[in-house]
């Protein structure tokens, strides 16, 4: 049967692995190369790199980084950050990126998913949406890392991206991010309900329940994290014997 | 030991270099017909369309070269789907290495198949010292049948194809490049015992 996926995601800076809690304060944890790698050993199903730098000479860097990793690790990997033309996919693409990350970039020009999923196949694109519920009850959609909102709503939004050819949805609950309070496992069902390509839910990771409820009532097909997995709040091989014990499909 | 990796308008080649470098053998990327000829291994691999890559395999006769191969040969991904009969993608024919179809799953699941997924009724060197039902990685909207050549099966809306072999032509619809220790093992295989 087709496994639930424990994606830990690793926000990259200069050359090193950072984790921002609620969008802004920054702490470094390490080589990313090195702490993708440990992650493949302890069971990760997949990896998300995400460039949080802006600068033209930094993204070089990060391009450079991309190979490395792809040298190293033995899993899929996606990345992202700042992939605003086709030319930046192309050059992560034959760095050896296997799936790219847009965010921003769709949002402001919906037809980037559209020119992307052609040029290299919908399973190279995951679109990702940072989005927040407010006051009148509905999501809406934010970019540039959680500063702008949007005219957009969240369900809508996530609609449109599957039938431009994303080939999957990676789900930010700005209300949930950095919390370690659980992932927003009602968002993510009527998420997975619309839509029929996978849905990757992000953001409020702090226990291991908040796994099963995830990947049960959150319907999600992966679970991305950061710090618990950083910080070794929690270890990989424990979540997946604990999902395991909880009936969820783990590889 | 001398590896040619099919050279064409596919995505992410690099990988199957990569992983090949890993298990500690060089490879080239190539479309050089008598370095292709004269090499020991043969990788097929893929990602894309299939009807725009048999038409691009058509133009630089590969197609042909690749059925004439008589040493190892791997197909992965695409790769195996190219070798089959026909595919539903595009309604193009493919090189016809084992005569089975390509079709297109019925959206009863999220399509495309991504992730990790088990191998079952493995048979052939390929899987040598694999443990049972061991999880490979998947991506793909399209699925060959099952036949008499299937090395191996999956099942995802319905019962398919992950891998298949006739004579030298072995061929896989996950990517052991990408499929951690156990891909590891299948490449190694492939490699060594071939």
């Amino acid at each position: 049967m087709l496994a639930k996926r424990i994606i830990p995601c690793l926000d990259i800076r200069n050359g090193q692995t950072v984790k921002g809690v609620n969008f802004i304060d920054i702490k470094e944890v390490g080589d990313p190369v090195e702490l993708g790698a440990k992650y493949a050993r302890e069971g990760a199903d997949e990896l998300v790199y995400l460039d949080i730098t802006a600068s033209h000479e930094e993204r070089k860097l990060f391009t450079m980084l991309v190979k490395r990793i792809a040298q190293h690790l033995n899993i899929p990997f996606t990345v992202g950050g700042g992939i605003n033309e086709l030319s930046d996919a192309d050059s992560l693409l034959s760095a050896g990126a296997d799936k790219i990350s847009i965010n921003s970039s769709a949002v402001l020009n919906p037809d980037f998913i559209t020119d992307l999923a052609t040029r290299f196949g919908s399973q190279f694109v995951v679109c990702a949406v940072d989005a927040k519920l407010e006051s009148d009850g509905k999501w809406w959609v934010y970019i540039n890392g959680g500063r702008k909102k949007m005219d957009k709503e969240l369900f809508s939004w996530v609609k449109e991206a599957q039938e431009r050819g994303a080939g999957e949805i990676l789900f930010t609950s700005m209300n949930h991010d950095g919390t370690k309070n659980g992932f927003a496992n009602d968002p993510l069902a009527k998420i997975a309900d619309i839509i029929s390509i996978p849905v990757i839910a992000s953001g409020g990771a702090g226990k291991k329940d908040h796994f099963v409820d995830v990947f049960t009532k959150g319907k999600a097909d992966a679970a991305l994290a950061a710090s618990i997995f950083h910080f070794n709040e929690i270890p990989i091989p424990e979540l997946k014997s604990y999902l395991r014990e909880n009936k969820i499909t783990i590889r | 030991m001398k590896i040619a990796i099919l050279k064409y308008n596919a995505g992410n080649i690099m990988s199957v270099q990569f992983a090949l470098k890993r298990l500690g053998y060089n490879s080239e990327v190539t479309d050089n017909e008598s370095i292709i000829r004269n090499s020991d291994r043969v990788i097929f691999p893929g990602v894309g369309e299939a009807a725009t890559t048999m038409d691009y395999l058509r133009q630089r006769g590969l197609d042909k070269l690749l059925k004439e191969l008589n040493q190892p040969v791997l197909g992965i991904c695409l790769g195996l789907q190219l070798m089959c009969s026909h595919s539903e993608e595009g309604n193009t024919n493919c090189i016809g290495i084992f005569d089975v179809p390509v079709l297109k799953f019925l959206p009863s699941l999220n399509v495309p198949h991504m992730g990790w997924n088990t191998l079952e009724n493995m048979k052939g060197i390929l899987f040598e010292k694999l443990t049972p039902l061991p999880y490979v990685y998947f991506v793909h909207s399209y699925y060959a049948a099952l036949s008499e050549n299937t090395a191996a099966s999956c099942k995802y809306i319905n019962e398919f194809s992950a891998s298949l072999q006739k004579d030298n032509f072995f061929a896989t619809q996950f990517h052991p490049e990408k499929s951690g220790d156990t891909g590891h093992l299948i490449l190694q295989n492939f490699i060594e015992k071939s």
